[in-house]
């Protein structure tokens, strides 16, 4: 069998970004008669009870800049951020008709009022807003996440008729276990040689993960993992950034485009951060419900939406997500009216500055059009990292 | 106490205010005087957030509780607040965030000076109730990077499904107990004596069944009350520093007499400008209001005959009114209740349910949204509860825009035009309904 080369890869990847009425999803759910699809909104859920559940986990994160939104104006004010009205337009437009859940995750207001929105609006889908703990001890957060966990799987297996069992969650762990060591490991290949996988390339694929099964998303990184390292690729005279801010409403792939353009290899972000959530391996025996508890509690993302208990460690993740990545900068792409991202960042910004790391900042809609703007800032940002570093 | 309908005169000679609003503003004033003279008493203090404010706990261990969003609210009534809100963007906050927290960050800034003229003394711990508002959390981890005191996190989880499950109820108190409590201790020096939490509580119920005793007086014509402009008065006490008091229950005990004695002599609502006059129109409004312009805002409805009989609003620090007291007997557990169950932290669909239900209960014409910009905890979602509380009441709605602080959004011509439209369609709907019948 011939292996497919990045170009094919990413095609595949790219049409199911642009793909606004969930193909892949609706072939998966038809299929087989009795499954069903889960939808799910930044920044994270456990995909794994889903998957246990026998059930696909589908990310919506938004209609890009490719959908036009005609009735999800109606139901936001001017300055509520895009995010919630695409995917109104997504749900009233039938788009998402063949969704049988919509889990809402703890992020900020605006997502937590919309679970309410969807319960009205689509009575006859289950919603439910995700809660998480901000207290990180286990006897105390550790506990009742786990109920909700519990209360999670329970709510699936009602859906499903049939109870989601300890064995088939540790099979769910294995395989996103498997999926996440991918990711970082292609993160990890960025980090080491940026000019071999650009940055939009990267997030294509991460973006196929919140559509495919876990073990086709799987398959396909390892391909394009594969595909990547065989062939050379042109070595630009780009700097190094780190892309900070962008963890919910998605940039539009043009502005990832266009940093890189501007000459700005991005060698880490936090862009669909749940392909990487938990950030160690959940353990696969004992209570699964419990190592997933205890893999938020101890070893995930930090990002706006968590509580940072240490006033000492507050925006130290991304000084290290700097010093791991080399990265020589920041860019803050923030979305208008994203309270979580532009409250942080001041707080974010004092912390690079503390470990004299540079930045710059500017923010953007999912269906920013012109990306003139943005390029030259990146662009000087890039040139004053060139000119300037280490002076 | 004087409790006669006749209203008593205001400092300012063009301010009328009944008696309450005069003894309310002393409380407050009287708190602003205690909290900066803590370098003076030794006293520490302990700022807090309105929504699921843990006053009574506060109080236990002899702490001052300062309120950064009442701060914001007397410096938008004082007109201070759009400078603060300016500095603070000068500092690299997004003109998207909220202005309470601009407006706090930016009066730290400039001095951190108290409505009463003197500074503001740094907290000696800040206590994060985080309920019903992502913003919060935000809040406190930038006062915390200013202040670089104790910060104790209480996790309210929301109430996505509207309903209170026993896993919240043993979360919150399992935090009370093991982080919030021992964490006060240390920072006070005062042991925790739960006896002393119980007094406090059983004081509060009482206040409490007085407050809602004031609030639903509003469902007689005419109405006694505004509840919005006037109810923001009303809940002062018992949403900032005073719940679990002696004086918090002496407020309203002489606040219920006052209003038991304009219903007696069958007046309506007291305004800025006296006795409002006959009452043309009845609203339930959702949303807080603009505190910039606060009595500009208000004379619009005045000036048309239009009282509000109910509010979301001055549900924010507690919903008695739908039958919640504290518990003295069930001391942690309450406090846990009491959290998860504020407005803000109720779903979409109950507080849709809650407005419709106050739209008929009180024999509201409808329903007026005033939309703030820069709060997206109420703001998200609007625009449907307008709709869906239309559908359900058969009664009109209407729709506002301005802002907490910041005097930027307040567009007076455009919000008035608005509500007169409003008011014609209240109008309208009347002599259809009076034609058809």
């Amino acid at each position: 069998m011939t292996m497919p080369d990045t170009a094919t890869i990413v095609a595949r990847a790219s049409a199911l970004f642009e793909d606004l009425h969930f193909s892949s999803a609706r072939e998966w759910k038809s299929a087989a008669p009795g499954r069903k699809v889960i939808g799910y909104m930044p920044i994270y859920v456990p995909r794994e009870i889903i998957h246990a559940a026998g059930m696909l986990p589908l990310g919506i994160v938004g209609g890009g800049d490719q959908l036009e939104v005609i009735h999800g104006d109606a139901y936001y004010q001017s300055y509520i951020c895009r995010i919630p009205r695409s995917t109104i337009e997504l749900g009233v437009s039938g788009r998402l008709d063949f969704v049988d859940g919509m889990l809402f995750p703890s992020i900020c207001d605006v997502i937590r009022n919309l679970s309410g929105m969807w319960k009205l609006m689509f009575p006859h889908v289950y919603s439910r807003y995700f809660d998480v703990p901000q207290n990180y001890r286990d006897d105390i957060g550790g506990n009742y996440y786990a109920q909700e966990l519990a209360e999670l799987r329970d709510a699936l297996a009602e859906l499903r008729g049939a109870p989601v069992t300890d064995e088939a969650l540790r099979a769910s762990i294995v395989a996103y276990n498997d999926n996440r060591r991918l990711v970082r490991e292609l993160y990890d290949y960025r980090i080491a040689q940026p000019w071999q996988v650009p940055a939009a390339e990267v997030y294509l694929l991460m973006r196929a993960g919140l559509v495919l099964p876990v073990e086709q998303h799987s398959e396909l990184l390892r391909d394009y993992l594969a595909a990547a390292r065989a062939v050379e690729r042109p070595r630009r005279d780009n700097c190094r950034v780190v892309v900070a801010g962008v963890f919910c409403e998605q940039p539009p792939l043009n502005l990832i485009k266009s940093l890189e353009l501007a000459g700005c290899y991005v060698v880490d972000d936090d862009l669909l951060l749940v392909t990487r959530w938990l950030t160690a391996e959940v353990p696969t025996d004992g209570d699964p419900l419990q190592n997933l508890a205890l893999a938020f509690l101890h070893h995930s993302e930090s990002t706006a939406a968590k509580y940072e208990p240490n006033a000492r460690e507050k925006g130290q993740h991304l000084v290290r997500a700097v010093r791991r990545s080399k990265a020589e900068g920041v860019i803050f792409a923030s979305p208008s009216f994203c309270d979580p991202a532009l409250l942080d960042r001041p707080m974010l910004q004092h912390a690079l500055s503390e470990a004299g790391i540079p930045y710059v900042s500017f923010k953007y809609a999912e269906n920013s059009g012109q990306m003139q703007p943005i390029r030259e800032q990146a662009g000087t940002f890039a040139d004053s990292i060139k000119l300037w570093s280490g002076q | 106490m004087n409790t006669n309908v006749a209203t008593m005169k205001g400092k300012a000679a063009d301010v009328e205010k009944d008696a309450s609003m005069r003894k309310q503003k002393e409380m407050m004033a009287a708190h602003y005087d205690r909290l900066t003279a803590v370098p003076q008493t030794g006293e520490k203090v302990c700022s807090t957030f309105v929504p699921g404010n843990l006053n009574e706990l506060i109080g236990c261990f002899d702490l001052v509780n300062n309120l950064p969003e009442v701060n914001a609210i007397q410096n938008g009534l004082r007109r201070t607040s759009g400078q603060y809100v300016l500095e603070a963007e000068k500092l690299g906050h997004s003109e998207d965030v909220c202005t309470y927290v601009k407006s706090d960050i930016g009066m730290i800034a400039k001095g951190n000076i108290a409505p009463n003229g003197k500074p503001f003394p740094n907290p000696d711990v800040l206590l994060l109730s985080y309920t019903g508002c992502f913003t919060f959390m935000k809040w406190f981890e930038l006062l915390r990077e200013q202040y670089q005191c104790e910060t104790i996190m209480l996790h309210t989880p929301y109430m996505g499904d509207g309903k209170v499950t026993p896993n919240m109820i043993q979360y919150m108190v399992k935090q009370l107990r093991e982080e919030v409590i021992p964490k006060l201790e240390r920072v006070s020096g005062v042991k925790f004596d739960i006896d002393r939490l119980r007094e406090r509580l059983a004081r509060s119920a009482q206040a409490e069944e007085n407050l809602v005793h004031v609030l639903q007086s509003a469902r007689r014509r005419p109405s006694p009350i505004d509840a919005y402009f006037g109810g923001i008065y009303y809940i002062g006490p018992i949403f900032g520093a005073f719940r679990g008091t002696e004086d918090a229950i002496q407020y309203y005990r002489f606040l219920r007499e006052e209003i038991d004695a304009r219903v007696a002599a069958g007046a309506g609502p007291i305004t800025p400008e006296g006795d409002m006059g006959p009452e043309k129109y009845r609203l339930v409004v959702e949303g807080p209001p603009n505190y910039t312009n606060f009595r500009q805002f208000w004379k619009m409805f005045y000036d048309e005959g239009a009282v509000v009989v109910a509010s979301s609003y001055t549900k924010v620090g507690g919903v008695y009114d739908l039958g919640f007291r504290h518990d003295p007997q069930r001391p942690l557990e309450t406090l846990a209740e009491y959290c998860l169950g504020v407005y803000t932290n109720r779903s979409l669909p109950m507080r849709i349910e809650m407005l419709s239900n106050y739209v008929e209960e009180y024999g509201a014409d409808g329903l007026l949204i005033n939309s703030i910009k820069s709060c997206n905890s109420f703001s998200a979602g609007q625009l449907l509860m307008m709709r869906e509380v239309e559908k359900r009441t058969g009664k009109p709605a209407a729709f506002v825009e301005s802002d907490l602080v910041d005097p930027r959004y307040f567009s007076a011509a455009n919000i008035k035009n608005r509500l007169e439209s409003y008011f014609q369609m209240v109008e309208q709907r009347r002599a259809s309904a009076r034609s058809a019948a």
